[in-house]
């Protein structure tokens, strides 16, 4: 029989336009601002919570810098999961790169080059050394699910045994520290651009955004396609504005202790101003995520590569018919959530100033969970890295609310759980309700 | 004059199941060869064959007097070989422009995906293929049946092909589409490409193609002129599987 045999329903005139609402001018996707919403909720009711402890700069700060390392992971776990593929092995893998470089810096590159801690090459010689291992663990996993067909689930699941252990035999299961002083820039506090790159980079974010929206724009009006009104493209672009600034003003508030501007000052053999005062700003790693971000976001929806994975993920025969190479493309995924496991073990073992054997213990968990709760559908071909992001953050802010309010751990983790399924059925009932799949 | 596509004996197996059995057919061009037969017959197995999609197990493929080695889709997209599936394969996720360039996406100059560029040039090729499409940049999951036939039907004829595969093309449009798409096949006949045509539409086939060659049970039964045979010589070789001289 054939597939279709509805008969003819191409004829019904499209609907008339209804009249169009506030939202649909602005063209903005409502999941996100549901996301954003509940983000904003869940800060409103811990701050409440924490008699306003939750919604400081401080705490902002550090919100920020405890996300990063699962949502860098996050954003490659969004094409993982698109491909109708699964990565329990990230955790694991985490901790093999961390392993890697921590041995590279502290062992190898002393004994064998004479390059000590501290010597400028060691830290990006280490991380090219993570990139490395990572890419090429991620893009064996991939060829095995690929080119083997053997279950990603499979393959991962053994890979979060195998690869948590070759961690263990590469350090003798001994914790490995400190690290090199610049790659612990990547950590968090101790590598921020402070105050006045701080703002030079938010200008140019700005700038930047405004641009993009802008030449946006006169390209649909190039191509005679339709755009929406000027107000709304105004003030899309004051939101993004206000948004930027007030997120630097934010980091920006958060100053240094005064007995750390006085160790800095004694360590360089000066003497501190009185009323000195320095402002953190906005931390490498969350710079490196950022990058990641923009980096993925562009990856998924303007390069031929995102079309393929969406495509795949949507429809595999369909793509193979299309000529795309879909094992190969497998293979391309799993190497690139390789490499981002693998920058992520940076910011992660710079956090700590050292690389301990549970590293990343439970990362899997939580980045398939900020991957889903940003609207990654399980079912494949839908998700957004934006949305990873914001799926990570808002875990983050929960673990950490309920830290603050003093729920003890088995508790925080119960809520976690349940927070995971319950942002998945409102998911499902909103794409019911919305016609999506 | 040398055939545009010769198929010759080809046979491919699944499992048990012979689909295809020993089959021969050629192609000239600005000829439609109609391929007609009950379910199951083999059919899709046949053209998908030529399409890239499956390998045959014995067989050759000659086109245009040279054997070519067809191993995957690609090779039959550098052979200007383009197929319209019956099951359309198209991405529900994606939008019709995406879908229509998938695999040939146009790039600008940094080497990144035109998505306004491939939307101009959907709306121009829908326009002439089924005006009344409109949901040009929603999810083809959101279309009709008959919509999403017109998107693999675009895409199919938008890059220019000199062999182009229709697996039931028609099935799920209505009668105006339909008879659009007929418009279309003539047109591009008379441009000089060659179509492989298949559908359980006996009168359609009569009207569009310049033979029509029988399958049954994966094997072909014969091919005919359209204008020696009559529907009924048409439908009792479909029934009875016989060769019309024999029967
Ligand atoms: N991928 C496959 N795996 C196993 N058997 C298959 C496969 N594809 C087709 N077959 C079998 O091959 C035979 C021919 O199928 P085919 O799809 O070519 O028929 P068809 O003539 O196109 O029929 P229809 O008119 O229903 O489209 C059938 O017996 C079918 O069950
Ligand atoms: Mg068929």
């Amino acid at each position: 029989m054939t597939d279709s045999s509805t008969a003819g329903t191409s004829t019904r005139p499209s609907a008339a336009k209804p009249k169009r609402s506030f939202l649909t001018q602005l063209e903005i996707d409502t999941r996100l601002l549901g996301m954003i919403g509940a983000f904003i909720l869940v800060c409103l009711v811990f701050n409440v919570l924490t008699d306003g402890r939750f919604l400081t700069p401080r705490n902002i700060f550090n919100l920020t810098i405890q996300t990063v390392s699962v949502a860098i992971m996050a954003t490659g776990m969004v094409f993982v999961i698109v491909t109708r593929h699964i990565d329990l092995s990230v955790g694991a893998m985490l901790a093999t790169c961390s392993a890697a470089m921590a041995v590279t810096q502290t062992d190898l590159l002393p004994k064998m080059f004479g390059l000590g801690l501290g010597h400028p090459l060691t830290p990006w010689i280490a991380i090219a050394v993570g990139l490395v291992v990572g890419a090429f663990i991620g893009a064996f996993q991939g060829w095995l699910i690929g080119y083997l067909t053997i279950p990603a689930f499979i393959v991962t699941l053994g890979g979060l045994l195998i690869w948590r252990n070759v961690a263990w035999y590469m350090t003798d299961g001994q914790t490995i520290g400190p690290l090199d002083d610049t790659f612990q820039k990547f950590g968090g506090i101790n590598g921020t651009v402070g105050e006045t790159w701080s703002w030079v980079i938010g200008i140019i974010a700005v700038i930047v955004a405004l641009w993009a929206l802008w030449s946006s724009r006169r390209n649909k009006v190039n191509h005679e396609f339709p755009v929406k009104p000027l107000w709304a493209e105004a003030l899309v672009g004051v939101v993004i504005a206000v948004g930027i600034l007030g997120f630097v003003a934010i980091l920006n508030a958060y100053e240094v202790p005064t007995a750390r501007l006085l160790r800095e000052f004694e360590a360089r053999g000066e003497v501190m101003p009185d009323n000195y005062t320095a402002a953190y700003g906005i931390p490498y790693s969350v710079l490196l995520l950022i990058a990641i971000a923009i980096g993925m976001t562009v990856l998924a929806k303007r390069t031929r590569l995102g079309r393929y994975i969406f495509a795949t993920g949507g429809n595999p025969d369909a793509a193979e018919l299309s000529g795309i190479n879909t094992r190969l493309l497998t293979v391309k995924i799993f190497a690139l959530m390789g490499a981002l496991v693998a920058l992520s073990a940076v910011v992660a073992s710079a956090r700590l100033t050292n690389h301990s054997n549970d590293i990343g213990t439970l990362d899997e968990l939580r980045v398939i969970a900020a991957a889903v709760i940003g609207g990654t559908a399980l079912a494949g071909g839908i998700g957004t890295i934006h949305g990873a992001i914001l799926g990570a953050l808002i875990m983050q802010s929960l673990q950490s609310g309920m830290a603050m309010v003093g729920v003890d751990a088995p508790l925080q983790n119960i809520v976690v759980g349940a927070v995971l399924v319950l942002a998945v059925w409102i998911d499902i009932v909103y794409r019911r309700r919305t016609g999506g799949k | 004059m040398t055939p545009l596509v010769e198929l010759k004996n080809i046979s491919l197996s699944f499992g048990g199941v012979r689909a295809v059995d020993n089959v021969s057919l050629d192609l000239h061009p600005g000829e439609v060869v109609g391929l007609l037969g009950h379910n199951g017959a083999g059919k899709s197995t046949l053209i998908k064959i030529l399409a890239g999609a499956y390998q045959m197990d014995e067989g050759e493929i000659w086109i245009e007097g040279k054997k070519v080695n067809i191993q995957s889709p690609r090779d039959a997209r550098r052979h200007n070989i383009e197929t319209i599936y019956q099951t359309l394969a198209l991405a529900d996720n994606l939008d019709a422009p995406s879908n229509l360039f998938l695999g040939r996406e146009l790039t600008n100059r940094f080497g990144l995906v035109d998505d306004a560029q491939m939307e101009a040039e959907t709306r121009k090729i829908m326009a002439r293929l089924n005006p009344n499409f409109k949901k040009i940049s929603e999810p083809v999951s959101a279309l009709s049946g008959g919509q999403r036939q017109s998107v693999a039907i675009a895409r199919a004829v938008y890059f220019n092909a000199k062999i182009l595969i229709m697996d039931e093309p028609t099935a799920a449009l209505g009668v105006h589409e339909s008879k659009m798409v007929a418009d279309l096949i003539k047109e591009l006949k008379a441009q000089g490409l060659g179509i492989f045509l298949i559908s359980h539409d006996t009168r359609e086939m009569l009207d569009l193609c310049d033979r029509v060659s029988v399958m049954k049970n994966g094997a072909l039964i014969g091919t005919e002129k359209v204008g020696d045979v009559t529907e009924d010589d048409i439908l009792s070789m479909i029934i009875m599987g016989k060769a019309r001289d024999a029967a």
